[in-house]
Formats: C-alpha cells, structure tokens, sequence
C-alpha cells in the first residue's frame, strides 16, 4: 500500500481531534442543579478525542477492512476453531430481555435468564457426560484455573496436602501450565511418545503420592486422538490424582464421545470455539468447568437451581466452593450464544459437527502429504499438523513464509510453531462449516506455495504482498516500548 | 448406537453434502465415516446424546421471547440498581460499529498483517484508557473489574515481593471475595483495614482502595496515597470509569496501579458479562503486567504497524512462569469502550458524570427528608448513595416492582435496614420522583 495513504488511514483519534467536535447526543439536565463538591476533588481537565459522529464511523470502519475474519476468509488456524458464527445467536445475545438485564436484579424478576443458563448448565453436561457445571468461568483459561483451584481444594479436603504436581504433555497449551501454577501447583512436563500419544512409560514414572492430577488436552493440539486414553486415566486415578480434560478440541468429539464416560473428573469447555461466541479479535469468551459429581460442592459460584416443586430458578453457592470467578454470574452473553446455537442445532445437528470436521481434516491430511511432511503419519481428529522443516533445510524457507504466503491468496495463515514439539510446525483446522470447494481452494493453493518454495522463495520470504503492511518489526516494538498515544508523538 | 451420518436434519452451517463426503472419504481411502474415529475405545463411540429437537431460526426465537417474558427488563421497568454494574445509553454507533463482521468474527491478532484493525483499535483503547485515568500505561483488557483487582494483587506481589495485600473495608464485598478466588494459593495474605484507622502491616505489598467506594463515596485519595507510600507499598486504585469525568483520576495521586470496570463505557449491563477490565499502571511496572500489549512498531518498508509486544510476559511464551495464565483481552468489549470514548469524548463524558451527580443528589436530598429515610453517610458521593430505610429492602422492593420499579441493592448489617441506589443519565426526573413518591408510602 502507498505509504502516504497507510499514513491517512493509521492517524490515531487523538491527532483527528479538533476542538468543539463531538461524536454522540447529550440528553440534558433535567433536575435542579445541585452544588458541587469542594473544587479539590474535581478534575481540571480531560484530554479525550473530539470528533465528529460521521468521522468515527469512516475510521471505524476503514480500520475494520484491515481484519481478516471468518466472514470474508478462510481462518484454518489450528486449536482455534474458527468456525463460521451463526448470525441468529447474535441477534438473540441483544434482545432486549437479555441485554438490558441488571446482574443484581432479585431472582424472581430474572426467571427466563435463570432458566436458560439451568437449560445450558443440562445441555454441557449431557454432551460432555458429566454430572454437574459452573457457568461462571469467563474463558477457558479461567476455566482451567476454576478447574485446578477445585483440584487443590479436593486434595487438601482429603488432607493430602502433598499432592503438588500436576503433570501437563509437552503439547499443551501455554494456560495449561500457567493456570496450574496460578493455583499453587508445580508443572511436571510429560513426553509424547512416538505416535503423538502421551508416553505411557514415562507417566508410570511420574505417578506418585504427590501427584495431583493430569492436564490433558484431547484430542491433543496435535489433532490425534489418544488411543491409550483409558490407560492413561487408569494410571492417574490409581496414583490418586484427578484427570482434567482441556476441552478446547472438543468439537471433534461432539456426539462421537463423552469425555465423562471415558474417565476424566473435570473439563472445561471454551464456548467461543465449539458453540460459536464470535472470538471478537480475541475475545470474549466462556469456559465452563464441567466436572463429576464427587467434586460437585467446590464448583465456583454462582450455579443455578431449580426447584421443581415452585418451578422456580435461583442461584447458589456449593458449599465447599472455590470461590467466585468474576463478579456476577459469568459471561451471560456469550453462553445466550452458546444456549441459541444448541437450540438451534439440537441432537441431530450437533451429531453432524464432528463427522464433518474430522472428515475434513483428514481429507486435507490426505491431499497434502506428499507436499508437506506429516508431523504424524495417521488419522487424526478435527486439526492435522504438517512441518515444513524440509523447505526450511532444502530453500531456507520456514513455515513462517508458507503462513505469510497464504495471505496473498485470500487465506488466514494456520497455527505456526505450535505445538512446540513439531519442527515449523503448520497447525491446520479447517472446522466442519467449511465446504469441499474452499477446502480444494485451499490445497491447490497449497501445492502451489509448495511449488513456489522451490522455484521462486523471494515471493515466500517477502510475502504478504497486498495487505496494510508487510512484515511488521516486533523486536522493534519489544526493545523500545510504545504502548499509548502522547502528545510529543504527533508530527 | 446411533449412526446420525444418516439423519435426514441438514444443518445451515454445513456445507458439505452426503456426495460431498463420498468424494472426500473416497480421496481419504476409507468407505465409512467410522473409521476415522477408530482411536477413539469402541464401547464409548457414538455416545446417545439426549438434546432437544432442532429449532428453527422462528421457533427459536419465539421460545426465547417467552424466556425473556419471565423478566421483568430494565427499561421497561425504571431501574435504581447499581453495585458494579450501571446502566447508562449505548450510542447506535458502538454496536453498529462493533457489530462490523471484520472485528467479531476475527480472532486475536497474532498475524499482524491481516490484523491491523483490531491492533491499531486495541492501541487506542490502550491511548483512551490511559488519557481517561492519567495513567502512564494500559494494557489491551482483562475479563472484568473484578478479577483486573485480583490480578492488580499479584502484579504487585511480583514486583515488591511482599506477601500481605491491605484492602479498605469500603471496597466491594464481591470483589474481595474474587481477590480471594484468585490469590488463595499463591502465599499471600489479605487483611482489611479500617478507613479512619489504617495502620499498614510490615511486609505489605499494596493498599486497595476503591474510589468511588462500594457505597458511592468519594474518598481522599492523597491520604490513602501516602499511607501506602510510607510503607513502601503500592497503591491500587479501583475507579469508576465515568467518574473520572469529573472527578480526579489516580494518575493525579500517585496510583501505581489503576483499575476499572469497563463496563459502564458504552457495554451492555447483560446480567453482569461479557464487560471488559481497564487494567492501567506507571511505565516503570509495564513488564510485571498481565495481559495482552500492543505496541507501535514499523514494517519492512519503514511504515507505521502495531503488533502484540512484550510476549514474553505470557502464557504462551513463559508457560508456567507467566505473569498470568489471562489468554483473551476482551477485544470486542474493549472495542465498545473505544468507540464509547471517542464518542463522547472530551465533553460528552464530563456532561455524563455529571449527569449522574446531579440526578443522584437530587434523589438522595428528596428521599433523605422523608421521614424514616436518611443517607447512611454526609461524604461526597458520585452516582450511588446507601440510605438507611424504615422497613427491610427486601419489602420496599416488592412494593417498588408492583409500580414498575425496580429498587436498590440490599446492603443490610447488623440489623440495620440499608439500601444502595444508584442513578445515572437514563434515569429521568419523573423516575425518581415516582421513586420518592413510592418510597414516601413505605414508612
């Protein structure tokens, strides 16, 4: 882009602003004016922007064109889930009954929203196989922590305080780690073995009187299913610890299986990926913690009841409860959304999720595998990872230039170098609301980077070509911080 | 076990056909769906799974709004609630605007190219919080108020390594009961200090303080400000965002980290979520801090760009040594609030704190001279007032709801009959004079 024009479109609101310009109506005073507070406690002045309505809106909306997203792109980016969102769970999240309700409105004034997160709290235990939840979590890595604080306070309730490891895979998510220590525990680091499973040999090693439990993520961000899952959680309960399930791939497993029913005591859900709350340039989101019933009383609170006698809906407290996640009762608006596209869906719908993302994983697996080297030569789930440590070896090209190169064809570059264990790794989820017709866009245009690698690298490695910008400087951005606008900074 | 590749339901959000499949298994070299499901034991594949019939868009609807019927929805009812949580007017142009597919249905921008949009929206709700709290630095958001104060106590944990948090006892039971949730494990200690009385403990590692206060009060901050100085802690200030329209933010008294809810910057109150946390501290702390950055840089050809900075802080990067396992920043929420900001701007968001001042002192002078009522404190307050009342709050408001109304919070102790009312711009004149002239019956 012409950089004169990049400079019109970047200039920030506060060197648009001119004085006396205002973007929105003020209603006026409509009560006698009251005296003021001592003049001590009243600020001077107040730099915001002035600026026009009219204005915001084009600025607002220029910026917007610079996005990709899911409703103009194709967005494979692995353990993401970037599924299409379906537009009627949006227009149900503003209704008015639903937006405009206040969280500390007595509970007899809120009965419909009561029961549809009791409706929701059903339906997540249903599909997942387990016994009892917690809306309250505000993300999946609140989730998680929600989930480990529970842990501790199991352990410690069994006077067990020894029980400080928690053993986590080497393909895990970074919350993963980071939410177990949040919650006081140490990280062991369990190896994958050979196949992409968890090592069973070194999980028998590591299972003692210390160990609190195991956070696991299946299928792995590795897309693979463990087929050792029920040994896996055999030995972890043997050795008296939990088995927690990071759910962020569970949309491979809607309808295929239940996750309670296979051995794990507590998951988390992330509602923005496999129940479709828009992600919203990152976030909100909602991470429910789902769990068994033996751990049901240290739930985070709020959790909704009903008693079927009044047919009447009111929240409580577990008694043993970890505590409250947020303020109020969880991120209402996102589980309307997860709530609508349930409804929406229903079992025959729901059924159909996995099949169709599976299947188009795979068939990407199979298309590409003589192109791109398998990370792991076998069926996977919802997600396929491919290296590309050949090109690099072979043309200096990484995977990072294959991701940039994507761009230029209209593609949002997949997950790079994670899972940390695949060299350049290229972590591809097409989800089940692609079709096969982007899907093959998406593997020609892959074949061709291939091609491209070899013939004409420069194009990778100056890749992309038509966007606001080429390669941004982040070590530039890390060594000399510049976080906020400042005066001195207008030129 | 059901085989639902058979249903006869087509789903609106999948493309792909029974032909479509055949061809793609065919490529795959398999014949049956099943197969690729083989890792998973046999006897727990295909689950039954006991859900509802599909809805259609109609139907679904229709349910919804006999769900919604079940409420009775501020709006329709006049509303004195507030706690956390306060309802003010959404400007059209921050849904229309936030509702833009380019910034909800985009995913956090790790690709900065394709992402310039949410980047440059994220700097400036980074630039407006800061302007708005005088503070030195913001980062792109936490989930709510709430837990940015739980993550405030850990930040300064990290930085001066003490381990007992002092908090004012006029701060929100809620959000202490939050703090508690989230530092349990972590070897810290929390104790509260009284207002009048505060005498710091050794070894304390900040001063919580929450301006206005959970009662609506506005406090001395330079006080609270040198107390925790002296004792070499940190003071973090938990601010209403629209006060500081007009009343002075903490970057004026010293804060060293600063705080807020984000909600009442142009964010549906939404029975308490999806809101956004302002999370704003001295530069000097900017690498302690949780959360997503995002910082101005160059690309190849010497251009203006953001991009996510100083990563190293993060899970993703630091695992278990992050600052935070905080993954989102909110976006979409923050991006309410910027446009929100930009909105009103300079002007626009003094006229509306003050809107809020005048309508709440005018409702708490007219409520305060009728007999049996009376304001729990003669402090300057901002928007919310807690007044002693003759009967319990639970009566008054189920009076108050038969005539549209719905009343204050419930902030009863020790026998004393309390309520805490909140007013703010959409509150009109006749609202609270129907309030006073209700209020005045229940004697």
């Amino acid at each position: 882009m012409n950089t004169e024009i990049n400079d019109i479109n970047r200039k920030l609101l506060m060197d648009r602003s001119t004085p006396g310009r205002i973007g929105a109506t003020l209603p006026p005073l409509d009560v006698p004016k009251q005296p003021l507070p001592p003049d001590n406690y009243l600020r001077k002045n107040i730099d915001l922007p002035e600026l026009s309505e009219s204005e915001l809106v084009r600025y607002f909306s220029k910026l917007s064109q610079f996005n990709f997203s899911i409703d103009h792109n194709f967005y494979p980016l692995g353990s993401c889930t970037m599924k299409y969102n379906p537009k009627i769970n949006d227009e149900i999240a503003s209704m008015k009954g639903i937006a405009n309700l206040h969280p500390l409105q007595d509970e007899s004034t809120v009965q419909g929203a009561l029961k549809l997160m009791f409706e929701l709290q059903d339906s997540l235990c249903e599909i997942t196989g387990m016994d009892d939840i917690s809306l309250a979590p505000m993300a999946g890595a609140d989730g998680e922590l929600a989930g480990m604080l529970m842990t501790k306070a199991y352990h410690l309730a069994n006077d067990d305080p020894q029980r400080k490891k928690i053993l986590i895979p080497d393909s895990a998510h970074g919350t993963n780690p980071a939410s177990a220590a949040m919650a006081g525990f140490e990280v062991v680091t369990l190896p994958s073995d050979n196949n992409g499973n968890a090592d069973i040999e070194a999980l028998k090693a590591s299972v003692n009187e210390r160990l609190a439990g195991l956070m696991i993520t299946l299928p792995s961000t590795l897309g693979l299913f463990d087929s050792n899952i029920l040994e896996v959680c055999k030995i972890v309960h043997e050795a008296g610890g939990l088995v927690y399930g990071d759910g962020a791939n569970l949309n491979s497993l809607l309808g295929r299986v239940k996750l309670g029913e296979i051995g794990f005591d507590i998951i988390h859900s992330n509602l923005h990926k496999t129940f479709t709350q828009p992600h919203g340039g990152g976030g909100p989101g909602a991470g429910p913690v789902i769990i068994k019933k033996f751990l049901s009383q240290y739930l985070p609170a709020p959790i909704v009841k009903l008693d079927k006698q009044q047919n009447s809906y009111s929240l409580y407290s577990p008694e043993k409860t970890i505590g409250k996640m947020g303020a109020f009762h969880g991120n209402f608006g996102a589980l309307v959304r997860a709530y609508s596209y349930i409804k929406t869906l229903g079992e025959a719908g729901i059924n159909q999720i996995s099949q169709n993302a599976v299947i188009n994983a795979n068939y990407i697996r199979s298309q590409l595998k003589d192109y791109y080297e398998l990370a792991f030569d076998r069926t996977c789930m919802h997600e396929v990872v491919f290296s590309a440590k050949k090109y690099k070896q072979e043309y200096g090209i990484s995977a990072l230039d294959i991701a940039k190169r994507l761009i230029d064809y209209g593609i949002h570059p997949p997950t790079m170098y994670f899972p940390l264990i695949v060299d350049e790794a290229l972590l591809i989820e097409p989800t089940e609301t692609e079709s096969k017709e982007t899907i093959d866009y998406f593997i020609e245009v892959m074949k061709t980077i291939s091609e491209e690698a070899r013939n004409n690298p420069e194009l990778l490695r100056n890749a992309p070509h038509n966007t606001p910008n080429t390669r941004v400087d982040e070590a530039k951005a890390a060594r000399n911080p510049d976080l906020r606008w400042l005066p001195e900074n207008n030129n | 076990m059901n085989t639902p590749n058979n249903s006869e339901y087509i789903s609106p959000y999948i493309p792909n056909t029974d032909l479509d499949r055949r061809k793609m298994l065919q490529e795959i070299g398999i014949d049956s769906i099943d197969q690729l499901f083989k890792d998973i034991p046999n006897n727990y594949r295909n689950p039954k799974l006991n859900l509802t019939k599909p809805l259609s868009e109609f139907e679904l609807k229709k349910y919804v709004e006999e769900l919604c019927s079940m409420n009775m929805i501020p709006g329709e009812y006049s509303c004195f609630l507030g706690g956390g949580s306060y309802q003010h007017h959404i400007p059209a142009i921050v849904n229309q605007i936030s509702s833009r597919s380019e910034y909800m249905t985009s995913y956090t921008p790790y690709q900065p190219e394709v992402s310039q949009g949410t980047l440059q929206t994220e700097y400036e709700f980074q630039s407006l919080c800061c302007l708005l709290t005088n503070m030195e630095v913001a980062n792109a958001g936490m989930y709510d108020g709430s837990t940015a104060l739980a993550e405030a106590s850990l930040m300064s944990a990290r930085i001066n390594k003490k381990s007992k948090i002092a908090i004012l006892n006029t701060v929100s039971p809620t959000y202490i009961e939050i703090l508690k949730t989230y530092t349990q494990y972590q070897g810290l200690s929390i104790y509260i200090v009284k207002e009048n009385e505060i005498k710091l403990e050794d070894d304390t590692t900040c001063l919580i303080v929450q301006n206005p206060n959970f009662y609506g009060n506005i406090n001395d901050m330079n006080k609270f400000s040198k107390i925790a100085h002296e004792n070499q802690s940190l003071l973090i200030a938990y601010t209403d965002a629209i006060s500081l329209g007009m009343f002075i933010p903490p970057g004026d008294y010293d804060a060293d980290i600063a705080i807020a809810e984000g909600q009442t910057l142009g964010v549906p109150t939404s029975f308490g979520g999806p809101y956004v946390g302002i999370f704003t501290c001295k530069k000097k702390y900017v690498r302690q801090m949780p959360g997503r950055i995002v910082g101005k840089t160059v690309d190849t050809n010497g251009t203006t760009a953001y991009v996510l900075t100083l990563q190293t802080r993060e899970q993703h990067i630091r695992r278990e040594n992050a600052t935070s396992n905080i993954c989102t920043s909110v976006a979409l929420i923050a991006l309410m609030s910027t446009i929100y900001m930009a909105s009103l701007g300079k002007s626009g968001i003094k006229h509306i704190a003050e809107l809020c001042y005048q309508k709440a002192h005018y409702a708490a002078s007219l409520i305060n001279k009728i007999p049996g009522y009376s304001l729990l404190s003669d402090k300057i307050f901002f928007r919310e007032f807690a007044i002693k009342c003759p009967k319990t709050p639970k009566e008054i408001n189920k009076i108050l709801l038969k005539q549209k109304i719905i009343g204050g919070l419930d902030i009863s102790n020790k026998g004393e009959n309390l309520m805490l009312l909140s007013t703010t711009e959409v509150n009109s004149k006749e609202e609270i004079d129907h309030l006073v002239s209700i209020l005045s019956k229940i004697t």
